[in-house]
């Protein structure tokens, strides 16, 4: 037997005579023989651990390593050792969605904290336990709208939230019958306030999806939006990098109702892609439309403060098909791993980490400027740690040029265009030498 | 598990200049953010606690001893295979993974992490029957609701717009139909026999009144019983000749693996839990992974971003046209998809044989261990799970959910109660392959011994649980007064 199954001959004989059986095969026996599998898996032979490592570390060699100034969303941030000792814990790491409460008060504890963390982040009362990433919260969100409105299927989205966002939406939109209709950019680069208002005064949206930091890097400006919003019953959504919150306007300092997006930003490693942390807050209002599971504070027996599962009258499993989403759980570890990363930053960490991110940002635009290869795409707009750059050599070339000199320079959003973020984790050395790989380019060679 | 009771939460540790980090120093002078407008800043300072690391290493730790896992002890909770999760695949996903590489980097920079996908990919394909597999959705959840738009697509380009209609068992998990009308689709339940199997009979009126509206029929199998649908390839022709598309629900997958292939059962969709099947773990609620199989011919239909081997043995990440679109930013929780893969490699060829009987034999022993005692609705053999209807003596008043708390009294995980719907007081045990004997027979002894409490201490029963550190939490006070941050208590 292999090394995950204890059984040896002695106990599958034993089990078998419990069962009145003579071998295995008979507890297939309602299986039509026409279904059962023959002969071989075109697998490969079982790997020892050791070889598994060799599998992966070769593999792994094949990946290049890079500076990453790459963000789009995910971003490449330092995360305190502890955090990943304490996710780490098997207590966490091997449990099942907290449904016995009696023996799953750590689970529940920390859903509260980190509902409490991103309630205080967004500005808005109501968390859920977390979501599968930026792009289907805001998916959800959109969902929520239309559900809120009841009447109403058409919610607007800037053309200036970010292109993996916009596609998840649509998806979303078109299976479940969403009207969504795209609000155009102005040439600066942010959301056209002029062709929103017009459209929220037809009075048939059901909402509104802008973005705080747009794809461009941009912080929008939302003055007066929510109040417009609200006149014609529409919702306000806003999407928003969990980690630029500490320091940006907050949805609910926005008059959003609901605020979503990506919290990978809080700590979580890169990983190739996931997993990541999506989130979704909103207002009293909403708090019975929310997707996905809440928990909440009560006694037990003895009268001590524990923690449940709580409004679950909205969930799949009792609504079925009049469920307001069919998520279950979603993420819980990376909300347990984003709750410990705050816990041990606080706000002033996340501060640091703000403008850490913004004064290399600074830093590095003027150095690439100076190169005389790059310029910002909207030089006058305000950005946190992240902006756009015009390139003269091909942004393709650009990042492969890089990627041989151990960058990744970022993401290319055009054929001269590019997206670039920096973090704490970026030296100015690295940034000096992104910038001298830069001036390198010459159009003739 | 703890006997105590820690219930403090992070933010009354909090103490006034206290922290836990030190950022590395880039060399750039930091700067405040004083050239952004201030309209644009936060003006309501943060409330997280300032604690120091010490203190916050041993909050979690203590909070962590509140809580049971597979490592804690046994787990058969039905229809979530709570299997062990082998720690070879946690250190695989973290020190020998890619975890700085970022998601946009060009494909011919992250070769090794398209192989370790691609390679995933075409093992599941495998071991279920299918032609390929997206493994970019995040949960079960996620991974159904990307299957029924693989189906609405794959109607969609066939011009045939009017299918609508999803046919569901009455005994389907609830997440079935709420991803059907997430969907777009309308949910049509089938009834099911008194076994629990699917009324054919019933399937086939369904189908001659609804036919040319048929998108799809959702399915477990084995079924929320555990019982396997032995008329799958009638069922399957049925709704095919209606025209629509069979989805299988990998929930159950477990005691197939091995065994017998969705592919081969005439299924044209499916997911795959890695979380239950694929040993890796639940994590209290996630991340979990819900790659989508189809068979040939609707690849196409994919979502994007897809991982393709070109010819010269490369990767490519594509977007193809034909793709139903796009359901999430990335490829997917890869870190999660390490750990499956690594799971298989070390199953290998023969290992994969041994996991669906290994897991059905203990099912069926236990419900042969104590049928005397607890009812057995379905008395044939069952697969990876089964479920009682509560306890055999109707009459000492003591309910499925006194017999699942008494439970944790005694170190045990509850099963899954109350589900499938079609019992007042199902209990749904599955073990799994990977929990001794030893366990098994002891977990047979608590359950025999809390059938004795019923009969002869009911009140006792009643009350349970008696020794864990929380008892009898008010879930009324929690949701008519609903206090779910921490700044409303």
């Amino acid at each position: 037997m292999h090394r995950y199954i204890p059984h040896t001959p002695e106990d599958i004989a034993a089990m078998l005579e419990r069962c009145g059986m003579q071998t295995t095969a008979e507890l297939y026996s309602d299986v039509p023989e026409s279904l059962l599998h023959k002969g071989e898996y075109d697998l490969p032979g079982g790997m020892s651990e050791t070889e598994i490592r060799r599998f992966f570390d070769a593999l792994n060699e094949r990946n290049a390593k890079l500076t990453c100034f790459a963000g789009g969303g995910f971003y490449h941030h330092y995360s305190p050792a502890a955090v990943n000792a304490v996710v780490s814990r098997s207590e966490f790491l091997t449990a099942y969605t907290p449904y016995q409460p009696e023996i799953s008060q750590g689970t529940l504890q920390y859903i509260f904290e980190y509902q409490s963390m991103m309630s205080d982040l967004t500005g808005l009362p109501v968390s859920n336990a977390s979501m599968y990433d930026g792009t289907t919260a805001t998916a959800e969100a959109m969902i929520m709208s239309t559900a809120a409105s009841r009447k109403r299927s058409r919610v607007a989205v800037s053309r200036s939230v970010r292109e993996a966002t916009l596609r998840v939406l649509h998806t979303y939109a078109r299976y479940h019958g969403v009207d969504l209709v795209e609000v155009a950019e102005t040439e600066d680069g942010v959301t056209d306030r002029f062709a929103l208002s017009l459209l929220i005064s037809s009075g048939e949206l059901a909402g509104v999806i802008v973005p705080s930091v747009n794809r461009h890097g941009i912080i929008e400006d939302f003055t007066g939006l929510a109040d417009e919003c609200h006149a014609k019953k529409t919702l306000l959504i806003v999407n928003a990098d969990a980690s630029s919150l500490a320091v940006l306007r907050t949805p609910g300092e926005w008059g959003a109702d609901i605020a979503c997006g990506d919290a990978q930003s809080l700590g979580l490693p890169l990983n190739y892609g996931g997993p990541y942390l999506g989130y979704i807050c909103a207002s009293k209002a909403l708090m019975r439309k929310m997707p996905g599971r809440i928990v909440g504070a009560t006694t037990d027996d003895s009268g001590q403060r524990v923690f449940v599962l709580t409004l679950q009258a909205r969930e799949q499993h009792i609504r079925r098909d009049k469920a307001t989403s069919n998520i279950c759980s979603n993420q819980g570890l990376m909300a347990l791993y984003v709750t410990v990363y705050m816990s041990l930053m606080g706000a002033n960490g996340l501060r640091e980490v703000a403008c850490a991110g913004h004064s290399g940002a600074a830093y590095l635009s003027s150095a690439l400027e100076r190169t005389g290869k790059m310029k910002r795409r909207y030089p006058a707009s305000p950005v946190l740690n992240e902006f756009e750059m015009i390139t003269e050599e091909p942004a393709a070339e650009l990042i492969a040029r890089c990627a041989s000199e151990g960058i990744l320079a970022g993401i290319a959003t055009g054929e001269h265009s590019i997206l670039i973020a920096v973090t704490e984790m970026q030296t100015k050395a690295d940034m000096d030498r992104y910038a001298e790989v830069v001036a390198q380019y010459s159009s003739n060679n | 598990m703890n006997r105590q009771l820690y219930n403090k939460l992070i933010f009354e540790l909090s103490h006034k200049g206290r922290k836990g980090y030190e950022l590395p120093k880039s060399g750039v002078e930091s700067a405040d953010l004083n050239d952004i407008p201030s309209s644009l800043l936060r003006k309501e300072p943060l409330h997280l606690p300032e604690v120091d690391e010490p203190t916050v290493v041993r909050h979690y730790t203590n909070m962590s001893t509140n809580n049971f896992g597979v490592d804690t002890g046994f787990y058969p909770l039905g229809s979530c295979t709570m299997k062990y999760n082998p720690k070879i695949n946690d250190e695989i996903a973290t020190a020998h993974a890619p975890a700085d590489l970022h998601p946009s980097v060009p494909a011919s920079m992250a070769q090794g992490a398209l192989e370790a996908y691609w390679t995933l990919q075409k093992q599941l394909c495998e071991i279920a029957g299918m032609a390929e597999f997206t493994l970019n959705p995040f949960a079960g959840a996620h991974g159904e609701l990307t299957g029924l738009m693989v189906i609405r697509a794959a109607h969609d380009a066939a011009g045939d717009t009017e299918r609508d209609i999803v046919i569901v068992p009455d005994s389907a998990h609830g997440t079935n139909p709420a991803s059907a009308a997430v969907a777009g689709l309308k949910v049509v339940e089938v009834k099911s026999m008194p076994d629990g199997t699917v009324d054919v009979e019933a399937l086939s009126e369904l189908v001659d009144k609804h036919g040319p509206k048929i998108a799809a029929m959702m399915m477990t199998n084995p079924n929320t019983l555990g019982i396997f649908e032995s008329r799958i390839p009638e069922i399957a022709e049925m709704v095919h000749g209606a025209g629509g598309l069979m989805y299988y629900d990998g929930a159950n997958l477990n005691p197939l693996v091995g065994v017998a292939r969705p592919g081969d059962m005439g299924f044209d969709v499916m997911h795959i839990n890695l979380h239950k099947t694929f040993s890796t773990p639940h994590g209290g609620g996630g991340p979990g992974s819900g790659p989508v199989g189809v068979r040939a011919g609707l690849e196409k239909f994919l979502p994007s971003p897809r991982v393709v081997r070109r010819d010269n043995g490369t990767y490519n990440i594509e977007s193809p046209e034909t793709a139903l679109g796009s359901i999430s930013a990335t490829l997917g929780n890869y870190a999660v998809q390490l750990r499956a893969l690594s799971y298989i490699l070390s199953l290998g060829r023969e290992g994969v044989k041994e996991v669906g009987p290994m897991a059905t034999l203990p099912a069926n022993y236990i419900k042969e261990s104590l049928r005397d005692v607890y009812e057995l609705p379905v008395d044939r053999v069952c697969k990876h799970e089964f479920v009682f209807d509560g306890l055999k003596d109707k009459s000492t008043g003591c309910t499925t959910l006194n017999v699942a708390k008494r439970l944790l009294d005694f170190g045990f995980h509850a099963p899954t109660i109350y589900f499938p719907l079609l019992f007042h007081e199902s209990l749904m045990i599955e073990p799994t392959e990977t929990e001794s004997l030893e366990t098994i027979d002891e977990f047979v002894k608590v359950m025999r011994e809390i059938a004795r409490e019923a009969a002869e201490e009911p009140d006792l029963l009643k009350n349970a649980p008696l020794v864990t550190p929380v008892r009898h939490p008010d879930d009324t006070k929690a949701a008519l007064d609903p206090k779910i941050t921490y700044f409303e208590l």
